[in-house]
């Protein structure tokens, strides 16, 4: 019987069916079976290579999140002396969520916010008292940091869980597609987060400490008095001027209540301050040099914005003007253990501070500089 | 770290996946081999260019899956950076760097100068950037 196809000289040569040689024709089928495998399952395919990536990243993400909990629980034990394992109450501390005010009417959500914040503070506190009882006040400060950490690095396990689990049970590309996408920065942060741990856990300063180290070195000598809420503050002779210089109350890890000291400040010394000066870590830019000082105008404070608005206040009530200096790094160093380059930055900082009092302010006059920051590791 | 990575179902999938790699990298080997020796036999030189192909095809792809799988263990290691403690005399200004100890802090004032025998005051604690964080950061051409 005449075989059609090997009487075709392309189907011969080019696909190499009906040569006669067996190899061939079974290289052929296979290259044809791949074909239509990716024309059909190609989408598929491309699902289980992602669903692998972020089952990586998920595990690495196990990994961290089991290292912050034996960091917390061993120094726990360590600092702590506690006569019962603390295992189950860092279990339970670690699942412990906050929920912010209803803002359906959002007047008044800033003094409802601060006082849930204020609760929050507190329970902490008493929690690590409770787990710690041998632990000293810098050391409960430390020890709520290392828990914090763990916590953030609990919680970004459990979303990142819920995603690819709930991506693999559905077979959405696109849930894991967007999970895979965000991935590298989830996992910078984490790693951050997980770097964080020992230098909470040893009360080693971390890059959010620019600005109360900043603060401690302007301050540095002086007589320092006590603010609410948790800061303290000296007044410095800077350029023939009177510096109030405030920071959070160091060396354990805390960030105070600037928004209150700020208040208090400006309530003692009505009438006098020209400027509030804040320096703090700010976000850099990808490209942008570890490290890099820049000044703009405003109040210079991350978190949720209590203190922010309480400042805003203090200084719009008074007219006074509002400077920034921001000392540029990442997420992941903000969060981790100081690098170098920000610790060297801190005396540019306080160059550009000059610059901005002696521009902005005549010889003679009050002016406030805040360092914001958790003031983990840095004195006064 | 590297102890918990093999407790953990991670490495009961790569053992099965790294079990694989290794299958295709022999049989990628094989195939060179038989594709070789096919054509000093036959003097043909199809076969040989397919199964030539097949072999290194298959020896590039198991050889980037078992990079790539180095390349996950590496990852699953957290380095402790080094943290050093700057502390200096105010009076005579000397500067001097040692390891981190716990309890160092900031501001805070230590053994005597030993010159001055003033108190010497703790000024900075960092930590070093790696090698690896040196590369990453090198500055953009653009």
């Amino acid at each position: 019987m005449i075989n059609p196809l090997a009487q075709s000289p392309i189907f011969t040569n080019q696909f190499g069916i009906g040569s006669g040689d067996p190899v061939l024709t079974i290289l052929s089928l296979l290259s044809y079976l791949f074909i239509f495998v990716f024309i059909f399952y190609g989408q598929r395919i491309q699902m289980y290579v992602m669903i692998r990536e972020v089952e990586n990243s998920l595990f690495k993400l196990k990994l961290m999140k089991e290292e912050g909990r034996k960091t917390a629980v061993e120094t726990i034990k360590e600092i702590g002396k506690p006569t019962t394992d603390p295992s189950s109450k860092v279990d339970r501390y670690l699942d412990y969520f906050t929920i912010s005010p209803q803002n359906m009417d959002p007047a008044g959500i800033v003094n409802k916010l601060d006082h849930i914040l204020d609760v929050r503070d507190q329970r902490m506190k008493d929690e690590v008292k409770l787990m710690a009882p041998a632990s000293d006040e810098v050391q409960v400060y430390n020890l709520e940091n290392t828990l914090e950490a763990a916590m953030a690095l609990n919680f970004i396990y459990k979303v990142v869980r819920h995603y690819y689990l709930q991506g693999k049970k559905t077979l959405s590309l696109y849930t894991i597609m967007q999970l895979q996408m965000i991935l590298p920065m989830v996992m910078k942060e984490a790693e951050a987060y997980a770097s964080a741990l020992k230098a909470f856990a040893y009360g080693q300063p971390i890059g959010d400490g620019a600005g109360p180290l900043i603060a401690a070195r302007i301050m540095h000598g002086q007589e320092v008095h006590k603010i609410p809420k948790d800061c303290v503050y000296a007044e410095v002779p800077f350029e023939n001027r009177t510096a109030l210089v405030m920071k959070a109350e160091g060396p354990g890890g805390n960030v105070g209540k600037p928004g209150e000291a700020v208040q208090y400040l400006l309530e003692e010394y009505k009438g006098k301050v020209t400027a509030v000066v804040m320096i703090d870590a700010g976000l850099k830019l990808e490209g942008e040099a570890l490290g890099e000082i820049a000044e703009g105008i405003g109040a210079a404070i991350g978190g949720p914005g209590v203190d922010q608005f309480k400042i805003e206040e203090a200084v719009v009530e008074q007219k006074i003007p509002l400077y920034a200096v921001i000392i540029k790094e990442d997420i992941g160093d903000a969060v981790s253990m100081m690098r170098k380059e920000i610790s060297d930055a801190a005396d540019k900082a306080i160059e550009r501070i000059r610059e901005v009092i002696k521009e902005r302010t005549q010889e003679g006059d009050h002016v406030v500089i805040v360092g914001v920051g958790n003031t983990i590791g840095v004195g006064q | 770290m590297t102890n918990q990575a093999n407790s953990t179902g991670a490495n009961k999938i790569s053992t099965l996946v790294m079990a694989a790699i290794y299958i295709t990298l022999i049989l990628s080997i094989v195939a060179i081999g038989v594709g070789i020796a096919a054509f000093y036999e036959t003097g043909t030189y199809e076969v040989t260019l397919y199964l030539l192909a097949i072999g290194f095809i298959a020896m590039a792809l198991s050889g980037y899956y078992l990079l790539q799988s180095r390349k996950h263990t590496a990852n699953l290691k957290i380095e402790a950076p080094k943290i050093l403690t700057t502390i200096e005399c105010v009076k005579c200004s000397i500067k001097t760097t040692r390891d981190f100890q716990r309890g160092d802090y900031v501001y805070k004032e230590i053994e005597k100068c030993s010159k001055c025998e003033d108190m010497q005051v703790i000024t900075a604690i960092y930590r070093e950037p790696t090698a690896k964080e040196k590369e990453k950061e090198k500055p953009a051409a653009v």
